[in-house]
């Protein structure tokens, strides 16, 4: 159901009102905008002197040495947490029963303890002088454990009749899960799955709280060495600046999310394969009619629940 | 056992620190969650756009920057006197909202049609078909997703112990920094908190989701 099935289409009445209830409260946007901003220049955030540093070319070398860090840890976790995964949802699919147990009684573990304290554990107890390693092997298995659940899902959600086709045209069981179910598992998980790995980009800001020196914390200790300029610490344009990195850095891996998903539909429904369309100019009308709303009505469906 | 008996002050305030985080930031996630859904289906364009830029810019910010912007920014905006723990609960609340909202709205997207539209013919308005004939019927299909969103949030909260918050997390923290207990046994019985506090949340929602279920 979208939005507008709540409501009727506003006649004159209800346009004058809905534009005063959209006056109103861009208005009390603005406001608010404008109250953050000012309170921000009269405590005096905006003073060229806080400013001027991120002109320089050393601190415009730290940030990009920063944002290399923070790129490199996510790159080496979402690799490690996508093998991770692999390894845990084959062992749930296991047909082994102990195998299965085991990887369940981990995935369960490691998704229900929080991640920073998984890695407070492995700083002061693995890594203590890597704090690197301790927010990989952190962000690894807890995410390695949530990426294992989206690939069991995904394997589960392939229709039935694909695994036992291809049990009945003699593959074995690796075949099957290799050449037919995970292909397919993948192509449907892929939103999740990029979705997931956004989560890891974020979580890469928890080694802030265990003082590695990832774009964060880089931010953090830059602001702290910043002179202040008449009593004001570089403490807020340190967050406007981090903030928008880090949020574009999100958005950008979101909407590889959100294309792939647009791309996976329209295929799905906008091209049908050869055999079908030459079936269809063969049969009768009424079929033609009754096959050609189905994909569609399933595409608007999809579309629909995002 | 040691580090149980010995600090167990310091475990049951930390427990209870999390516990109050969890739920004051859950009661601040609901409420905000669900006007910010109301915001998004709303006739009026203005606030469906500030609706779509709160969960875009809320789902993309890592929770310690947002806990960074909210502990240094409300105070350069003039609000003083607010101690760290209510901060914890502001950015742990906004920063759940987006997710709440989200689940909401799918929610409200899997009400039948013809409910909304029903309400409509008899000449109910946006106010009153969203409160009373669609969001009734949403809560069963969004309390499970929101079960788990609240789950996640009591995880969350343990990145409240890098900014001055009393919970399990700072607990952690300090008792590895001691010395002399077993940094594993000490992670045990966190673990076991933690898991305590999220069996619980999980229990309470399998409880509403039974209370609310109907015959289809």
């Amino acid at each position: 159901m979208s939005g507008n099935v709540l409501y009727d289409v506003p006649g004159p009445k209800g346009r004058a009102r809905n534009r005063l209830y959209g006056g109103l409260s861009t208005l009390a946007l603005l406001g608010l905008i404008a109250f953050i901003g000012y309170r921000l220049d009269d405590t005096g955030q905006f003073q060229s002197g806080l400013w001027t540093a991120y002109e320089y070319t050393e601190t415009q070398q730290r940030i990009v040495d920063g944002l290399l860090t923070t790129v490199k840890t996510f790159a080496i976790a979402a690799a490690l947490s996508l093998v991770l995964g692999a390894l845990l949802a084959t062992a749930r699919l296991s047909d082994h029963k102990p195998v299965r147990w085991a990887a369940t009684v981990v995935v369960e573990f490691f998704r229900a303890m929080p991640l920073l304290i998984m890695i407070f554990l492995l700083y002061a107890a693995v890594f203590t002088s890597n704090p690197m390693w301790a927010l990989v092997i952190g962000l690894t298995l807890y995410n390695g454990s949530v990426q294992a659940e989206i690939f069991r899902s995904g394997v589960n959600a392939v229709p039935k009749g694909q695994s036992e086709a291809a049990y009945a045209i003699g593959l074995r069981k690796t075949q099957v899960m290799a050449s037919v179910l995970v292909p397919q598992a993948v192509r449907m998980m892929l939103p999740s799955i990029i979705s997931q790995l956004v989560v890891t980009l974020k979580d890469t800001s928890l080694g802030f709280i265990i003082l590695y020196e990832e774009l964060l914390f880089v931010g953090k200790s830059f602001a702290q060495q910043t002179r202040p300029v008449n009593g004001v610490y570089a403490f807020i344009p340190m967050v406007i600046v981090f903030g928008s990195l880090y949020i574009l850095m999100c958005l950008a891996l979101s909407s590889v999310a959100t294309w792939v998903e647009r791309r996976t539909q329209r295929s799905r429904k906008g091209s049908p394969p050869p055999m079908t369309a030459t079936g269809a100019a063969v049969m009768a009308g009424p079929a033609l009619g009754a096959a050609a709303p189905d994909p569609g009505a399933s595409g608007a469906d999809g579309t629909n629940h995002h | 056992m040691d580090v149980l008996s010995d600090n167990f002050a310091m475990f049951r305030e930390g427990f209870i620190g999390t516990v109050e985080l969890t739920a004051l930031s859950a009661l601040l996630a609901l409420v905000l969650g669900t006007a910010v859904a109301a915001f998004r289906v709303s006739p009026v364009p203005a606030l469906r756009i500030f609706g779509t830029a709160w969960v875009t810019l809320l789902r993309n910010t890592p929770l310690v920057l947002l806990f960074l912007a909210v502990t240094l920014g409300l105070p350069a905006l003039g609000l003083k006197g607010w101690d760290s723990f209510w901060l914890a609960v502001m950015a742990l609340g906004c920063y759940t909202s987006a997710f709440v909202c989200e689940a909401v709205r799918s929610g409200i997207n899997a009400v039948p049609v013809g409910q909304a539209e029903a309400a409509r013919s008899i000449g109910m308005t946006f106010g009153q078909t969203l409160t009373q004939i669609v969001l009734p019927q949403a809560t069963r299909t969004a309390i499970p997703p929101i079960g788990s969103l609240m789950i996640a949030l009591a995880k969350n909260t343990a990145i409240a112990s890098g900014f001055n918050v009393t919970e399990l997390g700072s607990v952690q923290k300090s008792l590895n920094a001691d010395a002399g207990y077993n940094i594993y046994v000490i992670f045990l019985w966190i673990a076991v908190c933690y898991i305590i506090i999220t069996f619980a949340i999980s229990g309470l929602f399998r409880l509403l989701e039974n209370r609310l279920a109907v015959a289809r």
